[in-house]
């Protein structure tokens, strides 16, 4: 059956508000910008007036993912393992100049940017980035909700293209290479 | 190209457990919300109770080492402030300490007096936050609330002074970046006077006497005096453990030789003493404060410029040709510090224990090695000992009160 | 602190070579005497070992050996410090393990051979402590580069689509 559009058009309406104004972050802190999300959360800045308070520790609650710092060779399966957990539909927010770029960070170990192997939604520069930046961009991903969203979210079907930075892998010397310490098909979820 | 499967974990150590079926493994972490950072414990449990506890870290491992060694002496200050984040200027204090032990230099009277008014109230800091997250994990919110917003208070002195809340990177060889205000001097006082002790006896009035608290942490996590000095733990943890071991007294450095200030330290090593010392040491840290911004001598805060060490201010880069050429000796990549050949340790007392930096000198202007000696490392390798046969829910009260800080952990 | 001079010149002779710059006093030990070395100066009020530093000497100036580890003793009643030094060299350089002597040297020696890959003779668990299990270099030896060899690039990417 198919509904009429005028009608849909309102559901999707109701659907967004409802999604925009209890965005349910999973924190995803390893460093500084941790302490900075901490201190969103606290007193002073209190992002409960967003919505965003319910920090919720497991994935398979949320619909927010906050990256906030640095993540490294050894993190990054687990970071994608962590997104596959989590329930469609999903955002991620990359708080940082490390989570977004590698910041200074440019070493062996640290990955440049979260945005070569997840999709990321909102980025916030800085490092760390101010507690005003992070609400700053709970409210940007807010109207990017509101203005894409669909009920049955659809808008997610569309954009399944990779569109991070280019892709770096390449093929290294047998003697140099590494066993990736962990790999994100080993989720608990099945693929084909 | 075909990525290889997870590695298994290597719990072969506990062969002799895996023969007791009863025995089941949990895994912790890496991202688990009582672990605050990136760590991973592999618990082997028999019913609620650890019989084993394997810690796995290097989740958070960003090469500060091999960093420290392609920039130079100034550079790799924004470096080592985001190793211990949550006391920054302590990593910073102690990183120029030892640069400026490897290259001689004597610090002006007043740089010695900012630099302890800013390592104390970053060790305020870093016990707030301590003292805050064990309270969370241990079911009471609201003293974390009260410490968040002492640390907000702290920032506002930071951004005042460096004009970055969270990350100063405020010191230089041989000096300071800026030289401070009068307006700062008196948001310190007014901190010291009014709003930390407030919050101090609030936070106290909260958790000393809170059964909860006391029956959580009491008992919990014992290291003896002999444990701690053969596993070489330092700071408030050592001091728990009733050894009054503290750099500022025991090899003074800075300005902690005129000012008047006790060791804290405890006999009962468990969880409430290492609580209790941070909670005496924040007071002593007021103390401290309290004389030294009241005596902060006049002068400058730089070395002389001539002896061609620091960074001349941005007025004689611009008006005077010793400042330009000093300026470009100091930046061009081939010139900058011309250090001895040498290699050199030097430590001081961080908030969270002997943080010390082991530079090894090739005479150019950047360290040939700079060894971190991470306190948080060490303590946390005291985990599996402190943990032996206590119960799951005592995890997060260990951890806690250790303050495992992970970027100083895997550096 | 001449007495520790004194008690390693008599015990030791030319094994044990003092130097000193700033406060800090360096003993130069050969590498095979190590262990007797810190016995006796854990005896001597030594108890605290404050750290263990692996360096890479390659094309250092008037290096002679590759790598050298320097441990940081401290001594918990005075607050003195002596620093002891060993050297060795490739294909295959092993120092004995000071776990015996002190439990604290266990992490710190596993982070030296996660960085250098020197072997600690007598260590109970030698394993990689910070780098992912797989890894096959040595990341803070000299000839590793800074950004590495591309192991920061090689996993896998997630698509909308995949997720």
């Amino acid at each position: 059956m198919k509904f009429p559009d005028f009608l849909v058009t309102k559901l999707d309406w109701v659907a967004n508000l409802a999604r925009a104004n209890s965005l349910w972050p999973m924190p995803f802190a390893t460093a500084c910008c941790g302490i900075e999300l901490m201190a969103t959360a606290a007193s002073r800045y209190d992002i409960a007036r967003f919505g965003s308070e319910a920090m919720r520790f497991s994935p398979r609650q949320c619909d927010l993912m906050l990256v906030a710092g640095r993540v490294v060779m050894k993190m990054i399966p687990v970071l994608q393992r962590i997104w596959l957990q989590m329930p469609e539909p999903k955002w991620c927010i990359s708080m940082g100049a490390c989570a977004s770029s590698g910041g200074v960070f440019d070493t062996y170990a640290v990955v440049q940017g979260i945005d070569r192997f997840i999709p990321v939604d909102v980025y916030v520069p800085g490092c760390p980035p101010r507690p005003e930046q992070l609400i700053r961009a709970v409210l940007d991903l807010q109207e990017k909700v509101k203005a894409t969203g669909t009920a049955n979210a659809r808008e997610f079907t569309a954009r399944t293209v990779y569109a991070g930075p280019t892709s770096l892998l390449k093929q290294i010397d047998p003697e140099q290479t590494m066993v990736v310490p962990g790999d994100y098909n080993t989720a608990s979820r099945s693929r084909s | 190209m075909p990525l290889a499967r997870a590695m298994p974990f290597p719990v072969d150590q506990v062969d002799e457990a895996e023969e007791k079926e009863f025995l089941y493994t949990l895994n912790f972490g890496p991202q688990h919300p009582a672990t605050h950072t990136t760590l991973r414990l592999m618990l082997t449990l028999d019913g609620e109770t650890i019989v084993k506890a394997v810690p796995d870290i290097g989740y958070l491992h960003s090469g500060f080492e091999k960093l420290g060694e392609d920039l130079d002496y100034n550079q790799y200050v924004t470096i080592v402030d985001r190793m211990n984040y949550i006391s920054p200027i302590c990593n910073e204090i102690s990183w120029h300490h030892a640069v400026e032990k490897l290259m001689g230099i004597e610090l002006t009277p007043r740089c010695k007096y900012i630099r302890t008014i800013i390592g104390e109230l970053a060790r305020i800091s870093d016990h707030l936050l301590c003292i805050g997250a064990a309270a969370l994990d241990l079911g009471g919110i609201t003293a974390f609330l009260y410490a968040f917003n002492m640390r907000e208070k702290i920032y506002d002195i930071f951004e005042t002074m460096a004009g970055q809340r969270f990350h100063p990177s405020y010191t230089r060889v041989g000096g300071l970046m800026v030289d401070v205000s009068e307006a700062w001097v008196d948001k310190i006082r007014k901190f010291i006077k009014d709003e930390f002790p407030k919050a101090h006896a609030d936070v106290v009035r909260l958790l000393n006497r809170n059964k909860i608290f006391i029956d959580r942490t009491k008992g919990i996590g014992v290291l003896t005096r002999e444990e701690a000095i053969n596993r070489s733990a330092s700071g408030p943890v050592l001091r728990a453990s009733g050894v009054p071991r503290d750099l500022r007294k025991d090899e003074p450095y800075l300005a902690y030789a005129d000012l008047e200030f006790d060791v804290v330290c405890s006999k009962g090593g468990d969880c409430l003493a290492r609580y209790l010392v941070r909670m005496e040491e924040m007071r002593e840290s007021a103390r401290i404060i309290a004389q030294a911004v009241e005596n902060i001598p006049a002068g400058p805060v730089n070395v002389n410029i001539d002896d061609k060490l620091t960074i001349p201010d941005k007025s004689s880069t611009y008006r005077s040709i010793e400042g330009l050429i000093q300026h470009f000796e100091l930046f061009m990549w081939n010139r900058r510090w011309k250090p001895p050949v040498d290699e050199v340790y030097g430590a001081t007392e961080a908030a969270n224990g002997e943080l010390g930096f082991y530079i090894v000198s090739d005479g150019e202007g950047r360290p040939w090695r700079c060894r971190t000696r991470p306190p948080s490392f060490i303590h946390f390798a005291l985990f599996p000992l402190l943990m032996e046969g206590h119960s799951i829910s005592d995890v997060p009260a260990v951890l806690g009160s250790l303050n495992i800080i992970a970027a100083e952990l895997d550096r | 602190m001449p007495d520790v001079q004194q008690l390693l010149a008599e015990k030791f002779g030319d094994a044990v070579k003092r130097s000193a710059f700033r406060d800090n006093v360096r003993y130069i030990v050969a590498t095979d005497r190590l262990i007797d070395v810190m016995t006796v100066l854990k005896s001597a009020g030594f108890d605290y070992l404050s750290d263990i530093a692996g360096i890479d000497y390659l094309h250092y100036p008037d290096a002679t050996d590759r790598y050298g580890v320097v441990y940081s003793l401290a001594n918990t009643e005075t607050a003195e410090r002596v620093y002891v030094r060993v050297f060795v060299n490739d294909p295959d350089p092993h120092v004995s393990s000071v776990y015996s002597i002190w439990k604290g040297a266990d992490w710190m020696e596993r982070e030296v051979f996660d960085m250098y890959g020197i072997v600690f003779d007598g260590h109970p668990d030698l394993r990689r402590i910070l780098m992912p299990d797989g890894f096959t270099s040595y990341p803070l030896r000299k000839d590793y580069p800074l950004r590495g060899r591309g192991e920061r690039h090689n996993f896998q990417i997630v698509t909308r689509a995949e997720s």
